[in-house]
């Protein structure tokens, strides 16, 4: 079995390779088109700014490459939001693999709530075989300044002030919003769960 | 439900744990991934490591540690010790770490904050202060608290969330190895004047210390080092305690 995980300006692929190596599973870094289309599963991390990542993607093609996929894919953090229809952070319009607005969250009063959200909370609502060995309210680890809202693709919600997506399914797209790379060992089973798809 | 963390802090020199005691059920306490991988089993939420090594070796042999901790511990954890650049932090996060702490540096180059969150994320960007009450108020020190300033913390913290750090590790150093609580006047202080999180330092010997940092002293996380080394607290137990008292935990 073949994985790859792509890699661009945001990426933060050395923890999710070194999770995938505690499964026993060695992960492809790269940004090549042919060895992407050619893995059997494909991982889109990512830790940064959204228009700034999109920028690269599109310079690189990978945007085209990414929405075209037809193996299991699994979008991470700002990788989820990327395959979003479009993100308030800098009004960047992404992916569309979803068609969701990633909206930023507000306190609803002031240094109430701390943006980014840093830290572990629990998921509810769990329906994909991605979470097949995820009890429900398991705890994630979460740190994100802007959210993915609920729609008919969300799989898992999270509760930060408001309900939010914490994990998305359509097709053979798949995307979390937490660091399952970072969540412990319930973390880790998301992955294999997904690897085993 | 956002839980609140339980930190615990191991120092690191030349490699190896300082503060590392008896625990019958692993091979090598001075290890610091034997050591870090068993507080992740036990249910700490964070791993924190300050490296106190002082020779131009330890750029080195710190990455290397790192890639090793990233390849055994599967929480998130910060790196902390004498980080001075960008560079330095590019070299830990492409080792690893998810976060990394700045202390003097930044006090001293504010800018540093800037560059690090621009190049980085605020994320990833701690920004760790040692603070003492006198005088009526609480002010910053450098240099591991060796060196005192007149800057007062609330005035630099607040300062260091606006040029982009994601975090604060507050020290008291007034509290700190005195078992006798946090210092929850300034945590609150920080905690309600700030939009990023507090993680409170200093001072825990029981486990109601916990419970009153997070209720009164309105941390985010708080960090504790010798009483989880010398195995005075287990940390299921704590947040099993903290639980009870309906403070939200991860289990």
């Amino acid at each position: 079995m073949k994985t790859v995980i792509i890699k661009y300006n945001a990426g933060n692929t050395r923890s999710v390779q070194f999770a995938l190596e505690r499964l026993g599973v060695t992960g492809i870094v790269t940004d090549d088109e042919a060895e992407i289309r050619s893995a059997d599963k494909v991982i889109f991390p990512g830790v940064g700014e959204a228009s700034t990542a999109m920028n690269y993607l599109r310079n690189k093609g990978l945007d085209k490459v990414i929405t075209t996929l037809e193996q299991p894919v699994l979008g991470i953090c700002l990788g989820m939001q990327l395959l979003c229809k479009h993100s308030e952070e800098n009004n960047t319009d992404c992916l569309g693999v979803f068609d969701l607005a990633v909206k930023k969250f507000e306190s609803p009063v002031e240094n109430m709530l701390k943006i980014p959200q840093i830290g572990w909370n629990n998921i509810t609502g769990l329906h994909s075989t991605i979470f097949e060995h995820v009890p429900e309210n398991s705890y994630m680890y979460f740190v994100h300044s802007y959210y993915a809202a609920l729609g008919p693709e969300t799989v898992a919600t999270a509760n930060y002030v408001i309900n939010y997506s914490a994990a998305l399914q359509k097709n053979n797209f798949y995307a979390v919003q937490f660091h399952p790379e970072k969540s412990a060992d319930v973390g880790g089973n998301i992955l294999e769960s997904f690897l085993k798809l | 439900m956002l839980t609140k963390r339980i930190i615990p802090c191991l120092d690191i020199k030349d490699g190896r744990t300082v503060k590392g005691v008896n625990f019958e059920n692993i091979r090598d306490a001075g290890d610091p991934i034997e050591l870090g991988a068993l507080y992740a089993q036990q249910g700490a939420d964070e791993l924190v490591f300050l490296d106190i090594t002082a020779t131009n070796e330890r750029r080195k042999t710190l990455s290397e540690l790192v890639t090793r901790i990233a390849q055994h511990v599967n929480i998130p954890f910060t790196v902390g010790g004498g980080i001075a650049s960008v560079e330095d932090v590019s070299v830990l996060l492409n080792s690893g770490a998810d976060k990394i702490s700045v202390n003097t540096a930044a006090f001293k180059r504010p800018e540093l904050l800037n560059e690090l969150s621009r190049e980085f994320g605020s994320q990833c960007v701690v920004l760790a202060i040692d603070t003492r009450f006198e005088n009526g108020d609480w002010y910053v020190y450098l240099n591991g608290g060796r060196v005192a300033t007149t800057t007062k913390t609330i005035d630099w913290a607040k300062e260091a969330a606006e040029r982009g750090a994601g975090e604060i590790l507050l020290t008291s150093m007034n509290n700190d190895g005195t078992k006798q609580g946090f210092a929850l006047d300034i945590t609150a202080q920080l905690s309600q004047s700030l939009n990023i999180p507090v993680i409170a330092s200093g001072g825990a010997g029981t486990m109601e210390h916990f419970a009153d940092v997070f209720t009164k002293g309105q941390a985010d996380a708080a960090l504790a080092a010798s009483i989880f080394h010398y195995k005075e607290m287990e940390i299921p137990e704590l947040k099993t305690y903290l639980y009870n008292k309906g403070i939200q935990m991860r289990f």
